[in-house]
């Protein structure tokens, strides 16, 4: 067995090099859903806020999904919480990457001065790039 | 003694309307705690959190949000452990009248 230079006289005692030898796969939410209709985009960012804790994380907002970063929404007629301002407080859980393509901006007429948050803007090739670069990816 | 609040049966508040400085008194007496000066301003820091983003923050990042705006002895769990006990953000958003944090027992 081959020496591994430093640790030979460190006794094992369960720190933090054991399981960090194969880090956690990193995980791509997509969220592709309009907010509010569903529970979808409050479930992800809840998986989002979670999965952080663990590994590194990043966010896609494709098609509808993008409406969930609208700036100035008003819930308070619905029976659901305005979490679109919580996507501020993501920097506070080490989830800095956020992204969403400019034909899906353009198609609804925003762009990024709309948004609660400045995700990258990214074009299709940068889209096929991005999501063949993550571990695993998760459709909400 | 003490006042009459609205709490579900884990002993936070129904409306966040209800929350007042009184209330944080009594909601802290019920669990045995008195509240000092440094309980209060992590207590009002999470309030403002929650005002701004509205999210009861969990441990790790009340943590972070201390540490930056309180400074860095004062953002460690150990601090805030000493300050409200072994699960802190779920005390804090309790005291300070806020939703349980989520993925929080």
């Amino acid at each position: 067995m081959p020496a591994n230079p430093g640790t030979q006289n460190a006794p094992s005692i369960g720190t933090t090099a054991g399981p960090a030898e194969r880090p956690n796969k990193t995980l791509l939410f997509v969220q592709s859903q309009a907010p509010h209709g569903t529970l979808y985009g409050q479930e992800g960012l809840d998986a989002i806020m979670m999965g952080s804790a663990f590994t590194e994380c990043a966010v896609l907002f494709v098609g509808d999904g993008i409406y969930q970063l609208l700036a100035n929404q008003d819930t308070s007629l619905l029976a659901s919480r305005n979490y679109s301002v919580s996507y501020r407080a993501l920097a506070d859980y080490g989830v800095e990457k956020l992204y969403c393509t400019e034909a899906d901006l353009q198609q609804r007429g925003l762009t990024v001065a709309d948004l609660v948050v400045t995700p990258c803007v990214i074009d299709s090739r940068a889209l096929q790039a991005l999501m063949t670069s993550f571990d695993v990816i998760l459709d909400f | 003694m003490g006042m009459t609040l609205n709490c579900d049966k884990e002993g936070f508040l129904r409306q966040l309307q209800d929350w007042t400085p009184e209330a944080a008194t009594q909601l802290a007496a019920n669990e045995d705690l008195q509240l000092t000066q440094e309980h209060w301003e992590v207590i009002y820091l999470v309030r403002r959190y929650y005002q701004t983003f509205n999210i009861s923050p969990p441990t790790r990042v009340l943590v972070k949000i201390v540490g930056d705006q309180l400074g860095p002895t004062k953002g460690r769990s150990i601090h805030l452990m000493q300050l409200f006990g072994g699960k802190p953000a779920k005390l804090v958003a309790k005291i300070a009248g806020l939703p349980k944090p989520t993925n929080c027992d």
